[in-house]
Parts: structure tokens; C-alpha cells; sequence
């Protein structure tokens, strides 16, 4: 039977497939309210990332989100590339090395991969960033407790989603788009809508 | 539509271009093996090095502006996307010369990120570096966080030739801020340019409108106006380049007219002719003035006004022999 640590490696390797895919999808999202190459700089990152992740020997939750986030701050460029990069490898960071895949150790991860992010970017929630998706998974996952990781995973991505929509309801204060003022209004996030992405696969092949 | 332009696989662009710099430079410029970096082949022994480098796109901004008197290093972004701290952090390398390495680049979000991951990597490698970020677009508030156009011209300009003069880390970057402290610019869009890698353009603009205050990835600007001749749209941003700082009678000031890609050097000249009859009225010395393509966005047609107040020291630095990539004469 497969390990929990190669079901996680498969995972974050499916889940950055999942947002390589959506590169045209969110190309058009950048382009409503960015300069249009979020999709270009993302699916090359994420390209790095499920490559250094798939050269791992021992999977562990620590070697997947070090490796994976490295790769992806080295290779993607711009303000996301440094944003997600910067997630994946404070979220590596945060964890004792050797832990086991887990509901405590995600949240534990996404917990510290999101405040790196606010203290990098200085944003907030409510800013129309990818913060507003990671902050109500990282919540979600700290909910759930000791539920099944799969579970955990799933009420994140749900949590993710609806945080991403509710970007359209914001006006960008962060980033070129922050130019647009109020006719950011409708668009939602690209950044959101890449963490979304990647939660939701993350979920599906954990389930 | 799909714009004509003559490049081959994007996927390699970057390269392409840092290939060709390297081409023009008479040896005088290097490329790394494995990153986008280009790095002069002769860099005096015990300067401060600097480092500049943005997204891709902008030429001559910052390819362009490598050699004596200017930057030691470039790291080269991909298109419009700030530089991987990968590739600053080999910039770094390539260029230090042991006294320290001054980072000079434009507020954007990516850019401030990027630099300050590699600053901090480059401190894990033993060495010591300064930011200076050029933000000076007064179509936005300064709380907002005003981002770089071509002023960053003028911040290299003066600080390559501190560095030439010898000045340590900590006088090159107390002078970069200075530059960047006294820099306004405006600019004002006719038509958008293009991505190269997707073919969509930056923006849209009706035929007989133009964009005062865009930005160079085709940010909104602060008013769409009719089309107006060259003297009154001239007037409207030097008084509120002026109006900004503001300038009084008797300040002096330099003066970069700068194409934005696709605009003549005709209209250049008569938009400079104006702008230098505009400040003479109100009392403004001009004592330098730059023409032509330094900040563009493929071919995005209009022009960018940038004004330098200077002061004795920023004057005398400016005046200094300095030369790029490709223009090599004593």
C-alpha cells in the first residue's frame, strides 16, 4: 500500500499540474485587472515546482514544500513568483523535520507559509491578494482539528474558493492592479484564484 | 490582430536579447552561462559594483545600460516580471569587487520583493548590499507608492559615477536616494504596445484620446483627454512635474524627454523645445537634457517627461564621462 508520504508527493505534484493547466484561465484574469502574466510566471514556476518535488527520494511534508517553493521562487519572477515561493518555503520551514503528512501538520505549514507572506508582501486580508484565499484555508484547516487530512483538505478548499470570490467585492491596494482603484472591482484575484486552484487538487487527490 | 515582430521562440527572448547586448559591446560585456545576467568584463578592482535590473521589455532599461559610469551587472527579468532573486543573487556575485553592491531598481511590487529575498541571501553568502528604489510617477499619491518610470535613468547615472569616483556602499546609497527623492515624471500614452510572448496589448485607447499618467505596462492613468497638439500637452505635464515638488524660480533641473517605443525622435524634439520654453517661464534653469528611447514598452506610442532638481554634487556627478554597451568613444 502507498504511503501517506508518496500520496502527498503525488499530491502537491497533481496540484501544481492542476495550476500549470489553468495558465490561459488565469492569464485572462490577470489581464482584467494586472498586466496579464500571472498565468505565464505561475505555470513556469509551478512547472520548477512539481519538477524538484518529483526528484525527492524520501518524501516528507517538509522536503516537498522546501524543494517545491525554492524551485518555484528561483524560476517564476515578478511579485507572485516571490509571494508563493515565499508560502511553500516558510511553510517548509515551519515544520520539524521528518513529520508526517497530517490535518495539525498542514495547518501547522500553511500557518507559517501565510504570515511569511503578509510580512514579505505587507499586505492584509481584504487587499485583493492571494491572502485572502490562504487565510480562510489556513483557518479551516486549524479548524478541523484532527479530522482525516482529505477532509481537512477539502473544507480548505472550499474556504479558498469562496475567499477568492469574494475578491471581486475588493478594491486592490497591492500590486499594479492597485493603479485600477475601483475598476478592480468584479475581477477576482489572480493570486487568489492560483492558491485556490492548487487547493482544490491538493484536496481531490488526498481524498 | 497579431502584432509583427521579429523574435523567435519566447521561451528564449531574454537570452536573445542579453546575446545581442553582448554582440554590440565591443567585449565589453559578458553573459553568464546558466542565468540572464549580463556583467562587464573589466570592472575597476575595489568599487562599489552596482546592480540593476527589472522586467524584460523595456530596452534600453536596463540591458542597455551596462558599462563605465553605469552599471557593473544586469539582471535580466523575463518579459514585464521582475527578476528571480536567483538571478540578482548571480549579478551579485559576478559583479562584487569586495567593497559591497549597491541594488538599484524600480518600485514595483515583484521588483521590492525579488531584491529583498536576494538581499538576503546574498548576506547569507557574506555580501553586504544596499536598495535604492526609483519611484517617482506623480499620477500617483506618494502614499500610494509611486512607481518607477525612466528616472531610474538618472539614479544610475549619478550614482555609476559615485562608485567610479570611489565612494563606498554607504555614500553611493545615500546618494541614489537623493536622485530618487528629487526624480518626478508623467507620461502620456497614444497607443499600447504589445506582449511579445502572448501578442495581446497592454491596453486599449480610443483613436483620438490619449492617457495622461499611464504607466508603462498600461496602469491607468489620472485623464483620458482628446488628442491636443504637442505645445499644450507639453505645458499641462511641466506644470505638473512643477506643481509637484513644487518648483520655484531659480531651481535648477535636468531633463529627460524619453520615448515610450514607438514615438519619433521629430516629436521628441519639438515636445523638448516646448517643455524648455515652459520652464524658462517659470524661472527653472535647465542645465542637461536626455532625448529618446531609455524606458519603452515594445511599441507603445507616447512619451514620458522626467525632471531631476539637482544641486551642486547631483550636477557635477551627471556631467561625468560614463558610456553603455555599445556606444564606445572617448
Amino acid at each position: 500500500m502507498e504511503s501517506v508520504e508518496a500520496k502527498f508527493k503525488a499530491a502537491m505534484i497533481a496540484a501544481a499540474g492542476a495550476v500549470v493547466q489553468a495558465k490561459d484561465l488565469l492569464t485572462r484574469a490577470d489581464q482584467a485587472i494586472g498586466d496579464g502574466d500571472h498565468g505565464i510566471g505561475m505555470a513556469r514556476g509551478f512547472r520548477a515546482f512539481s519538477e524538484a518535488i518529483e526528484k525527492i527520494d524520501e518524501p516528507d511534508v517538509v522536503a516537498c514544500f522546501t524543494a517545491g517553493g525554492r524551485a518555484l521562487m528561483m524560476t517564476s519572477g515578478g511579485a507572485s513568483g516571490a509571494i508563493f515561493g515565499t508560502f511553500f518555503t516558510a511553510a517548509g520551514k515551519g515544520l520539524p523535520a521528518g513529520i508526517r503528512p497530517s490535518t495539525p501538520a498542514l495547518a501547522a505549514g500553511f500557518a507559517a507559509g501565510l504570515q511569511a507572506v503578509k510580512d514579505r508582501g505587507k499586505a492584509k486580508a481584504g487587499d485583493k491578494t492571494m491572502i485572502d484565499a490562504a487565510e480562510p484555508a489556513t483557518a479551516a484547516l486549524v479548524a478541523a482539528g484532527d479530522l482525516p487530512l482529505g477532509e481537512a483538505l477539502a473544507a480548505a478548499a472550499a474556504a479558498a474558493r469562496a475567499g477568492a470570490e469574494a475578491t471581486r467585492g475588493m478594491v486592490a491596494t497591492t500590486g499594479k492592479a492597485k493603479a485600477l482603484g475601483a475598476r478592480s472591482l468584479g475581477h477576482p484575484d489572480p493570486g487568489a484564484l492560483t492558491f485556490t486552484i492548487y487547493c482544490e487538487r491538493l484536496a481531490s487527490v488526498m481524498a | 490582430m497579431v502584432v509583427k515582430k521579429a523574435i523567435n521562440d519566447p521561451d528564449n527572448l531574454v537570452r536573445e536579447i542579453a546575446e545581442g547586448v553582448v554582440c554590440a559591446s565591443h567585449g565589453r560585456v559578458r553573459i553568464l552561462d546558466d542565468v540572464n545576467v549580463l556583467v562587464r568584463t573589466a570592472i575597476e578592482p575595489d568599487k562599489v559594483a552596482i546592480v540593476v535590473g527589472g522586467g524584460s521589455g523595456h530596452e534600453p532599461m536596463y540591458q542597455g545600460l551596462i558599462g563605465p559610469g553605469f552599471a557593473d551587472a544586469v539582471a535580466c527579468g523575463n518579459m514585464f516580471a521582475a527578476p528571480t532573486p536567483e538571478v540578482i543573487l548571480a549579478a551579485t556575485h559576478a559583479a562584487n569587487q569586495g567593497r559591497g553592491v549597491l541594488y538599484l531598481q524600480a518600485n514595483y511590487a515583484g521588483d521590492n520583493m525579488n531584491y529583498e529575498i536576494a538581499a538576503e541571501l546574498a548576506a547569507d553568502d557574506g555580501v553586504e548590499t544596499r536598495t535604492v528604489r526609483t519611484g517617482e510617477d506623480v499620477s500617483m499619491p506618494v502614499e500610494m507608492g509611486r512607481r518607477g518610470l525612466a528616472g531610474s535613468f538618472f539614479t544610475l547615472k549619478i550614482s555609476g559615477a559615485a562608485c567610479a569616483e570611489g565612494a563606498d556602499l554607504e555614500a553611493a546609497a545615500a546618494i541614489a536616494q537623493t536622485v530618487a527623492d528629487n526624480l518626478r515624471s508623467l507620461s502620456v500614452a497614444f497607443s499600447p504596445g504589445s506582449h511579445p510572448e502572448t501578442g495581446e496589448k497592454t491596453f486599449s485607447i480610443a483613436d483620438d484620446e490619449v492617457e495622461v499618467g499611464m504607466g508603462v505596462h498600461g496602469e491607468k492613468g489620472v485623464a483620458t483627454l482628446k488628442m491636443a497638439r504637442a505645445d499644450p500637452l507639453t505645458d499641462l505635464m511641466i506644470d505638473k512635474l512643477a506643481g509637484d515638488y513644487p518648483l520655484e524660480g531659480g531651481d535648477r533641473v535636468a531633463l529627460l524627454v524619453n520615448d515610450l517605443g514607438a514615438t519619433t525622435l521629430m516629436e521628441l524634439y519639438v515636445v523638448t523645445r516646448r517643455a524648455h520654453q515652459r520652464l524658462a517661464e517659470l524661472g527653472v534653469t535647465v542645465v542637461d537634457t536626455w532625448i529618446g528611447p531609455y524606458c519603452t514598452t515594445q511599441e507603445m506610442a507616447g512619451f514620458s517627461l522626467t525632471l531631476l532638481k539637482v544641486d551642486v554634487r547631483m550636477e557635477q556627478l551627471l556631467g561625468r564621462p560614463a558610456s553603455n554597451e555599445s556606444f564606445l568613444r572617448p
